[in-house]
């Protein structure tokens, strides 16, 4: 009963948790950027997701539509304003371009949170479950919302796989994460492709932002535990690797439902550091990485 | 022709222009009250907001012996650093001569050795730790700047154990609980008096749960609080509310959530929640529409009219605690001297907002401590029906009867009240 309990609710969590980290992973893999504001974007969505819905009136659906779209434009706005614009930089050496890129990223992470406590306070919110009630799985009280949102993530995963592998500009965005040099050789615009790759991060973030706060709640102040939390997934899943961020994704989510169970909620994200802490020391590339 | 006043008129005129032209000066100073409160969050801003309702009420009554008083706002993102900064600013910057601050416990508790040090009578009016009043007791000379302008922790407890032998365990034959509380400052009093008061209410308590106020999912605690069938879960939370209010509507969680939720006890959380608080019981100083004293409601539909909201329990005691600042001036004589004031302060007995504010003195166990008893102050209980705050207890302030989710398994439906 508490093993059926702690498959069902670990499931959900690690879902959302892989959502969360494919995008960041795909943008390292792809472009060689480590986004330190995920989290903050993130949020945007969720609180937008819900003042659309909640505060405005216009329902769970249309809530969650303006949700992603804010999560979509707010990664475009990261992207051009603060990205780009460290990269294309004449004034930072090419070698230091990655440590700008983070610092640039965590700062507008910051601002985005601060700026989103000051809109809409630091209290939690909670959209409204897409479907409302409860399912009982063998006996185990299971909200449908949290079946959904499981459905949800593997149907956006499917859709990003489908694209990556049976797309042309999915094929090409596969080869500029293996060769970014050959593909420009070859006549690609890495820019356009570099466009795409933040356009779907946003699309995943934000959907992955507003699923959350209509199944756990998302305040402001959780921007930089998400930021975290993906980072960690990436980094033992493998940066880059895809596959390995939803293995991780999975193991770090059972691995804190388990220990939320069966030690004490408290402890719940204590042995995932640990778990992360030994990667690094025993297999830095991580369980599926390239390098 | 020349003008001149008559001899004898020249010693009255002269008494007369110093009389008007010296008081004036500080007539016109304004007195000025330090208020320190998170503006993000919804309490904290609450406070903020009926202290400038107390003053500006106080100033169009002709402020305090004609001087008006200043309310200076500071943000403190409820940390205890940001906070006993704002605290020195207000002393040493902007001159105030008291300050109003904080409902976290932590923060309060920071600030409190800077009263001691400053000299710098200083009222919390919303956090709950015992510890706040304990240290006027232990080490009155040093800490007698310190007020605790809402009931501690002790006291909250004790009166959710009286609301719980009331309307839980009478109408509805409940029998046993579980203490579900975040770990902070102000829960560990709270607990500890849980633990004694509700099984003489009849509650018996089957566990007795502290979780991290991080907690996002609390899938595993209701998972273990379900375990072992309570009849109630009894709450200690207000770092976090939205959460585990939440997820026990989403997942039903079959028990009753009561004890004290201090975010339900905001009029917003109906909407936070999107309605999942039906049902909620939770303590708190005073409720939309219900007259504790004859101050209430007027304050009540003024703040409601002037903020849109209506007041989190520490907006009530904030409002009040400018008036008893402002009564205790007046009763030094308009001095504002630190020690003059402490004085002053202790003789408060002030029919306020949420009952008879009184503190307690130097030789009771809570120094300085608000006084907790019927006749004086005993908070109410309210519950989330439709969208509403219900005051279900005390019974002669109720305005509705208690009724839960239909997820919610009751030992009995509840027999006449």
């Amino acid at each position: 009963m508490l093993t059926l309990q702690i498959l069902i609710d670990g499931f959900a969590i690690s879902s959302l948790y892989g959502l969360a980290a494919v995008g960041f992973t795909l943008i390292f893999g792809v472009s060689g950027v480590l986004n330190l504001s995920h989290g903050g974007i993130m949020v945007v969505a969720a609180l937008v997701g819900w003042a659309t819905a909640a505060e405005y009136g216009f329902g769970s659906y249309l809530g969650a539509a303006v949700g992603v779209l804010a999560g979509l434009g707010l990664a475009l706005v990261t992207y051009f304003v603060v990205v780009r614009q460290i990269q294309n930089s004449r004034a930072i050496p090419k070698e230091e371009t990655e440590i700008f890129v983070l610092t640039g990223t965590l700062l507008w992470g910051i601002m985005i949170q601060e700026g989103m406590a000051y809109l809409f306070s630091d209290n939690p919110i909670t959209m409204r479950p897409l479907i409302a009630g409860v399912v009982n799985i063998f006996g185990v009280r299971t909200p449908a919302n949290e079946i959904l949102i499981a459905v949800l993530c593997w149907v956006v995963i499917g859709l990003l796989w489908l694209l990556v592998n049976r797309t042309g500009a999915g094929k090409a965005l596969l080869a500029a994460s293996m060769n970014p040099r050959g593909l420009s050789l070859l006549g690609f615009e890495l820019s356009r492709i570099y466009l795409l790759v933040w356009v779907i991060y946003g699309v995943l973030a934000g959907v992955a932002g507003v699923l959350l706060a209509t199944f756990l709640g998302v305040s402001s102040a959780n921007a930089g535990q998400l930021t975290a939390s993906a980072f960690s997934i990436v980094v033992l899943g493998g940066l880059g690797s895809v596959s390995g961020s939803l293995v991780a994704a999975y193991l770090v989510g059972y691995l804190e439902t388990v220990t939320a169970y069966l030690i004490a909620p408290t402890l719940r994200p204590i042995p995932a550091l640990v778990l992360l802490v030994l990667a690094v020391y025993v297999r830095p590339q991580g369980l599926l990485g390239r390098r | 022709m020349k003008f001149t006043p008559p001899a004898v008129a020249l010693p009255f005129a002269a008494a007369f222009a110093l009389a008007a032209y010296a008081p004036p000066a500080a007539a016109q100073e304004p007195i000025k009250i330090g208020v320190i409160g998170e503006q993000s969050a919804i309490a904290g801003a609450s406070l903020t907001k009926a202290a400038e309702m107390a003053a500006d009420d106080i100033n169009a009554h002709g402020g305090v012996n004609g001087r008006k008083i200043q309310v200076i706002t500071y943000d403190d993102h409820s940390s205890a650093t940001d906070a006993v900064r704002a605290f020195q600013r207000a002393v040493n910057q902007d001159k105030v001569v008291a300050v109003i601050g904080s409902y976290i416990s932590e923060v309060a508790l920071a600030i409190e050795p800077w009263s001691a040090r400053l000299h710098m009578p200083f009222i919390t009016p919303g956090a709950a730790s015992n510890d706040i009043s304990k240290h006027v007791h232990d080490d009155y000379d040093h800490f007698k700047y310190t007020f605790h302008g809402w009931l501690n922790s002790a006291f909250i407890a004790q009166s959710i154990c009286d609301y719980s032998k009331d309307i839980l365990v009478g109408p509805f034959g409940m029998k046993t609980a579980v203490v579900m509380s975040e770990d902070a400052a102000w829960t560990t009093p709270l607990d500890a008096r849980y633990l004694e008061c509700l099984p003489t209410a009849g509650l018996k308590v089957l566990d007795h749960i502290r979780f991290n106020p991080d907690t996002t999912d609390f899938t595993p605690i209701y998972n273990q609080i379900e375990a072992k069938h309570p009849d109630v879960i009894i709450t200690g939370i207000s770092h976090v509310g939205v959460q585990p209010t939440v997820q026990w509507h989403d997942q039903q969680v079959p028990i009753p959530l009561a004890g004290q939720s201090s975010q339900a006890t905001t009029s917003t959380f109906w909407k936070d929640t999107n309605g999942a608080t039906e049902g909620v019981i939770t303590a708190t100083a005073a409720s939309p529409g219900v007259a504790l004293t004859d101050s209430t409601v007027p304050f009540t539909d003024a703040y409601t009219k002037r903020y849109g909201d209506s007041p989190a329990y520490c907006g009530y005691s904030s409002y009040d605690m400018v008036h008893i600042i402002a009564e205790a001036i007046q009763r030094a004589g308009g001095s504002t001297d630190p020690d003059k004031l402490v004085t002053a302060l202790e003789q408060t007995d002030h029919v306020g907002t949420v009952g008879r504010e009184q503190f307690y003195g130097r030789n009771d166990q809570f120094t300085h401590g608000l006084k907790y008893g019927p006749g004086l102050v005993t908070g109410v209980a309210i519950q989330w029906q439709n969208g509403k705050q219900m005051t279900v207890w005390p019974a002669d302030k109720a305005n509705g009867k208690v009724t839960f989710p239909s997820f919610v398994k009751l030992p009995k439906q509840a027999s006449a009240q």
